[in-house]
């Protein structure tokens, strides 16, 4: 059985989860944070918004929420370049997407955890 | 009374004389119950007997009189002028393939591919005559019936442009046709057919576009086929990785 | 895997232009469809930041928020808002064909499963943002 000679099932299993949780949670959080807060409609103060991240739980959904669709992006912008006609820099795309949602990964638990 | 008249713009390719398809227009009478293929047919019985394109059974089984039709993927045999009224229509060969002559594409990468996904019923041991049919009840008939009647028409081929991008791709049609195998009861080669399935080049290749069930004349959607198809490798990836020496029988 | 088949003398290959995604309106779809992941990812990094800069304190986090009021930020997110329904939109239609639900012998059939889905995403968004709504 040869169905670990590609490690492309890993990838495309993370950008399944991405995808249903980018599906799922994205547009509301989108709404109230890059329209509805900045444009004054909801209030979210200082004090409430490090209470809720100094929440473990909150912690976990906004490491869910933030993580795992930047492996989402990092897939379709692979193919999307792909698309492109960059067919010949296919293993260098590759490494440079799914490295960009590893290092994003790292950078999220970084941001998480020294709250 | 001036005859009604409709012009078909035909792709034509000379192999060695010519370095590019050309495109070449006819004018035909214009028939209400006249389809593409007609047209082509009285092209080729009236006015020019050189023009070269397949075409079998004018009832959309064969699946050979597959062309592009002002863009898009049809069995000319099912394509009525009256849908493309006034005209003109342009007619070329099926997209991404490598053109022979005129409307005739090169289907020997398609029928390797076809080969290679092994759709035909596979048992570790085959039982005697004697023992009768294998049978299946209509839930088991249900689970792959829709997959089965593709008729190898490559439409889906000449809609995805993955294919057109990396022609390595081993493509809608047959992907789906493996699938159909591996859904069957009856079937037991699933470990012979997966992998080839889930290679690079299988499964992990197709972005979804979609337009492989938009333009199947059969109502196959290999598009679903492919997605499950993935996830059916993702499964047995991750097990392989949980369960190194074997999970799956 | 197996080679490239070599080019044979006389075939005629067609070439694949860079802009072929703009030859058929389902192309674009799916090209817009697949771009909707940079915006998402965008809208994502700069939640990050956000919480980042909440970590630094109410001064740091006030000119944040002020810079987000800015006209190119909230039409980026305008836009990025668009794109993301988009996404929701065409992923549960197509998870819905994809994964087959079974009740029984029987098929649910796909039209059900993606209205549960748009259901479920309607109610979860509605409880999200009420959430935040009430405590606010």
């Amino acid at each position: 059985m040869s169905t670990r000679k590609t490690s492309e099932p890993f990838w495309w299993g993370l950008f399944s989860v991405g995808g249903v949780v980018a599906a799922f949670l994205v547009p509301v959080h989108l709404f109230i944070h890059g329209l509805a807060v900045p444009l004054g409609w909801i209030a979210f103060p200082h004090a409430r918004m490090l209470a809720l991240v100094g929440q473990p739980l909150v912690k976990v959904y906004l490491f869910v929420l933030i993580a795992l669709p930047l492996y989402h992006w990092a897939h379709r912008f692979r193919f999307v370049l792909e698309d492109l006609g960059l067919h010949a820099l296919r293993a260098p795309i590759a490494v440079g997407c799914y490295g960009s949602a590893v290092a994003g990964t790292v950078g999220t638990l970084w941001v998480l955890l020294r709250l | 009374m001036a005859e009604e008249t409709i012009t078909l713009e035909v792709t034509r390719y000379r192999p060695r004389e010519d370095r590019e398809p050309r495109a070449q227009a006819f004018t035909v009478p214009y028939r209400k119950d006249w389809v593409v293929l007609d047209a082509l047919n009285h092209i080729k019985d009236r006015v020019d007997g050189t023009l070269t394109y397949r075409w079998s059974c004018r009832m959309g089984v064969c699946g050979s009189c597959g062309m592009m039709v002002n863009g898009v993927p049809k069995l000319t045999c099912a394509a009525f002028l009256r849908d493309y009224l006034p005209g003109p229509i342009r007619v070329e060969p099926l997209a991404y393939f490598p053109v022979i002559r005129d409307l005739v594409v090169d289907i020997e990468d398609f029928m390797g591919k076809l080969r290679r996904v092994m759709p035909w019923i596979i048992r570790r041991t085959e039982q005697p005559l004697t023992a009768g049919e294998y049978r299946q009840t209509p839930a088991q008939l249900e689970a792959y019936k829709q997959f089965s009647m593709c008729i190898n028409c490559m439409l889906c081929y000449a809609a995805c442009p993955v294919y057109g991008l990396s022609p390595l791709f081993i493509g809608p049609a047959a992907i789906a046709l493996g699938y159909r195998y591996n859904l069957d009861s009856r079937d037991e080669g699933y470990h012979l057919r997966q992998p080839i399935l889930a290679e690079a080049v299988g499964v992990w290749q197709c972005t979804f576009v979609g337009e492989c069930s938009a333009v199947c004349p059969k109502g196959v959607d290999p598009a679903a086929a492919i997605q499950r198809s993935k996830v059916a490798g993702a499964k047995d990836w991750f097990l392989s990785i949980l369960l190194p020496r074997g999970g799956r029988s | 895997m197996s080679a490239p088949p070599a080019p044979r003398p006389g075939l005629y290959y067609p070439k694949m232009p860079a802009t072929w995604w703009l030859r058929r309106p389902a192309y674009l779809r799916f090209m817009l469809r697949e771009v909707s992941s940079v915006f998402i990812a965008i809208f994502l990094a700069v939640l990050m930041v956000q919480v980042y800069r909440a970590g630094q304190g109410p001064e740091a986090y006030a000119a944040f928020l002020e810079r987000l009021a800015s006209p190119g930020w909230i039409a980026f997110h305008a836009v990025a808002l668009g794109f993301a329904l988009y996404h929701s939109v065409t992923w549960l239609k197509l998870t819905a064909v994809v994964q087959v639900v079974r009740l029984g012998e029987h098929q649910v059939p796909p039209r059900l499963v993606a209205a549960g889905a748009f259901a479920f995403w309607g109610i979860l968004s509605l409880a999200i943002l009420f959430a935040v709504l009430l405590r606010s």
